[in-house]
């Protein structure tokens, strides 16, 4: 579409053509609906803010590094993790992946774009328009007391401490409206994935046949629709509290604070399959191709997927076990929470299994997998831990919390985010990233990812609760904090290697070719990056892996299927 | 029944948990969970033992796997370039990978439901000690309202012995935002919620002193709404509880300094938030000032109570907790003595 796009008015009479291709470039994305251009413009937003969240993780630690230090005041510190939280989830997690899917489910499908492309480009900017205003309110919202600016009420932002008795600026205002606007982004998005995946694809792809990145993206985006809605219902029942004197969370006119953690948890906790389940599609394209072999048992990674959308949507409560529910209630939500582990362990051992009797290439997509996998791992067994109603009123809301759902987001999420990044780079770029890089970047991410989550346990074993600025010597704590902290230089290093490595491969990198990995799905039958119609013509498939059937005609798929 | 793992589990834990243990003896782990001095803590770390072990085991066998894999299957030197056989799946294992972990999963629900049952259902003998315990930004009120005492941020409880069960039954309030009571030796946390009573129990068979702190965010100073709870035998209780019920001031204070600083007290916007049985300061705003000098911390835990560290505490309390809700009154050097006098009187 680029070469179809008009000139900007008045563009001609500029001097010197160098700055009319500049500002006739900017202008075509500005208003671009193409699918690989919004997908781009939505990563390269979530990068901007993960150096901005990590900005605020590193004060964080630092503050932590010691007992009563004073690198912050506490009031810094209380909007330095509601911002983190607040940051990484909707502003970094979530468009990364929209953008991964943006541009990828289309290419995938055999489509030319997205089922709705304007939508596309309004949900975009949505998003865009929302994480810019959360972070306009270090300028024009008072936190707590009226003190300072910039949310400081936590990212689940719990009532009462958001009713005007207690946050009477306007931080919690910017912080409900941001997440609104994104919101309206996120549902145009999910919308949109649904019709594009449901309506758009190529001739032969049956629901059967479709790559499981396509069908775990389908399933990401359903869920969506459902639980980005309490959310938004729930901020604009705040609003209402805060601006037109409602009760629904006005503990003191008889309102209720636990209403307000059921709407946020039953956005919340789905949301965090929401992140992961896009991951699990970059695993489960990534994973075959660096073993030779398809992916080992596609229908019950299918269902598994499917269920673990749907059982997830009933396991909320299990962020509230400390609330005094009853003993019944307690227990319901335990079985829900634990059975959501039998999917995901049927993920992990179909994944073993696609490994298993291949001929497994370590280039760095593979590598940051593997991280995935064995972090992934870990993450699951912690949440067992903290699914277990008992277990969990010792290490709810402790440090053992907060590092368990950074070894999901982090370990899991991220890691998976860097494996696609390797993997998808050439096609996106037309040149492939760097290998030695490459490794590095993934060899001291994975150390400072280590120093910094594995000993964050401990302290919340030993009674270190979250959200704390400061904490006393003397009770077990200042060791691992410390060793927390020094975690976060290795990463800090491990993300320049691999931001540099972006620059620098984009001008030097090896030029990719159509299909650098050898790999089998359809983004790879078209050049590199695509043309803006992605298929000169559009593909016909037997299978769900095309261009196997094209490189071994004597064996192909579809015989099998 | 959770006890009796509690027992067992442990010599197995002690294995699991050894680089927790490290340097037991220099370092005291005041909020360690694994060391429980209380039924529900015994109760919760006994199923956390057995979940610990199953999810060990789980770990143990599928990173072993997983290694198994990455290693033998990795690319070789000199590989001939043939793709390997294309596998699309095993009905029978994946059939084994479903059932397997159901059945895990329904052990593991069992354990857990019998133990939030314990925990959440235990009936409580006569003779348990009642307390109301109140959250403030950022402090904790405590009342026993069948003794008629008021005290704040330490909490003083008797022990319990395995003849003579003698447990406290907390209910726990708010008067602002949410909190949540956790000493992680005595029982898990439970939330104080406005308009949301909740109730826990405890039944310490350790005499001491247990730390704790507020596990949910409530605003600028979370951090600094520590928690103590002194366990103490049934004569040492009874003693204390004796004391508690005296008015301290009933006598006007002694020394000319002190009855100045009762004036001022007295005159001055104290009294609009702190409580002193038996004077005109009723306030309920701010922690009961009573008996303050049987208490060992000032500010929720903040710092020590030292006639220095009280005297800062009135003058600049943000220098020693930023964002209290104590205002600083701009007493002058004489007023802050002669307040700090009085305060001293308060045994």
């Amino acid at each position: 579409m680029s070469s179809e796009s008009m000139p900007i008015a008045g563009a001609g009479n500029l001097p010197g053509a160098a700055r009319r291709v500049w500002l006739e470039t900017l202008h075509e994305w500005l208003i671009t609906v193409d699918h690989k251009k919004l997908g781009l413009m939505y990563i390269g937003y979530a990068l901007f803010f993960l150096v901005v969240g990590g900005i605020e993780a590193t004060i964080i630690r630092i503050q932590l590094a010691v007992p009563h230090a004073h690198f912050v005041s506490p009031e810094v510190f209380n909007r330095m993790f509601t911002m983190h939280g607040t940051t990484m989830i909707f502003f970094v997690a979530m468009p990364v992946l929209f953008g991964f899917a943006n541009y990828l489910v289309p290419l995938m499908i055999g489509a030319r774009d997205m089922a709705f492309p304007r939508l596309n480009a309004f949900s975009f900017w949505m998003t865009a328009f929302g994480g810019l205003l959360l972070y306009f309110s270090f300028l024009g919202g008072d936190g707590l007391y009226g003190a300072g600016s910039a949310p400081d009420v936590g990212w689940w932002a719990y009532a009462p401490l958001t009713s005007k008795a207690f946050s009477r600026g306007h931080s919690t205002d910017y912080w409900t409206v941001s997440l609104l606007a994104s919101g309206f982004g996120t549902i145009g998005t999910a919308v949109n994935l649904v019709a594009t995946i449901l309506s758009m694809r190529c001739r032969g792809m049956t629901l059967g046949k479709m790559p499981l990145l396509a069908w775990l993206n389908l399933v990401m985006s359903g869920m969506l629709l459902f639980t980005i809605t309490p959310l938004t219902a729930a901020q604009i029942m705040l609003m209402v509290d805060r601006y037109l004197d409602g009760h629904f969370f006005d503990t003191h006119a008889g309102g209720s604070a636990a209403i307000w953690m059921h709407f946020f948890w039953i956005f919340g906790h789905p949301e965090v399959y929401v992140l992961i389940i896009p991951c699990f599609a970059f695993v489960s394209e990534i994973v075959p191709v660096f073993s030779r072999k398809p992916i080992f048992g596609y229908p019950v990674m299918v269902a598994a997927t499917v269920a673990i959308g749907g059982v997830s949507m009933s396991v909320w409560a299990h962020h509230m076990y400390t609330i005094g529910m009853t003993s019944y209630e307690n227990a319901f939500f335990v079985l829900t929470t634990l059975a959501v582990g039998v999917p995901t362990g049927i993920k992990i051992f179909n994944w073993l299994g696609t490994m298993w009797g291949g001929k497994i290439r370590y280039a760095p997509p593979m590598m940051f997998c593997l991280g995935f996998l064995f972090q992934f791992l870990i993450a699951g067994l912690t949440g067992i831990m903290l699914g277990s109603a008992p277990f969990d009123w010792q290490l709810g809301n402790s440090y053992f919390v907060v590092a368990h759902f950074h070894y999901v987001i982090v370990g899991g999420i991220l890691f998976a985010l860097f494996a696609a990044f390797y993997y998808w780079y050439p096609k996106m770029t037309g040149r492939m990233l760097n290998d030695t890089l490459g490794k590095w970047h993934f060899w001291v991410f994975l150390i400072g990812f280590h120093l910094t989550f594995d000993f964050m346990h401990i302290p919340g074993l030993l009674g270190m609760p979250r959200r704390i600025y400061t904490y006393e010597p003397g009770r077990g704590w200042a060791i691992w904090n410390m060793i927390a902290t020094i975690g976060v230089a290795f990463q800090i290093a491990g993300i320049l290697i691999f931001v540099f490595n972006l620059v620098h491969s984009y001008f030097r990198g090896r030029v990719a070719g159509d299909d650098p990995w050898d790999a089998w799905t359809l983004e790879w039958a078209t050049s590199s990056p695509p043309a803006a119609c992605n298929f000169a013509v559009l593909p016909e498939v037997r299978s769900r892996r095309p261009l196997w059937d094209l490189k071994h005609p004597e064996d192909p798929d579809w015989k099998y299927e | 029944m959770g006890r009796s793992w509690g027992r067992g589990g442990a010599k197995a834990f002690a294995v699991l948990s050894a680089p927790l243990c490290l340097g037991q003896g220099t370092s005291p782990r005041p909020g360690n969970i694994f060391a429980p001095a209380s039924t529900p803590a015994e109760m919760i770390y006994g199923v956390s033992v057995f979940v610990l072990v199953i999810t060990g085991i789980i770990f143990l066998a599928v990173f072993g796997l997983l290694v198994y894999a990455a290693v033998k299957y990795r690319r070789r030197e000199g590989d001939d370039a043939r793709e390997p056989a294309q596998v699309y799946g095993s009905d029978q294992l994946e059939l084994a990978w479903t059932v397997i972990p159901v059945i895990i999963v329904l052990v593991l629900f069992i354990a857990s439901a019998r133990v939030i049952h314990q925990v959440q259902d235990a009936d409580m003998p006569a003779g348990t000690v009642q307390v109301t315990v109140i959250g403030h930004q950022f402090w904790w009120e405590f009342r026993y309202p069948k003794l008629g005492i008021i005290t704040a941020n330490e909490l003083h409880v008797p022990l319990s012995g395995t003849q003579n069960p003698r447990p406290t039954l907390l209910k726990l309030l708010s008067a602002d935002t949410d909190h949540s009571f956790w000493v992680p030796r005595l029982a898990g946390k439970t939330d104080l919620i406005p308009n949301h009573p909740n109730e826990m129990w405890i039944d310490p068979r350790i005499e001491g002193m247990f730390l704790g702190q507020c596990a949910q965010y409530c605003g600028v100073q979370h951090a600094k709404m520590l928690l103590r709870v002194y366990v103490d035998t049934p004569e040492k209780f009874d003693e204390w509880v004796a004391a508690q019920k005296r008015p301290a001031a009933a006598a006007p204070p002694a020394g000319e300094s002190a009855a100045a600083g009762r004036r001022l007290f007295e005159t001055t916007a104290c009294v609009a938030c702190h409580r002193v049985a038996g004077t005109r300061a009723f306030g309920r705003v701010g922690p009961d000032l009573t008996h303050l000098m049987s208490r060992a911390t000032l500010a929720s835990g903040a710092a020590e109570n030292t006639p220095a560290d009280l005297r800062q505490w009135i003058e600049k309390p943000d220098s020693i907790k930023p964002g209290s809700l104590m205002p600083a009154m701009n007493l002058s050097a004489k007023e802050l003595d002669e307040v700090t006098a009085y305060l001293l009187t308060l045994h």
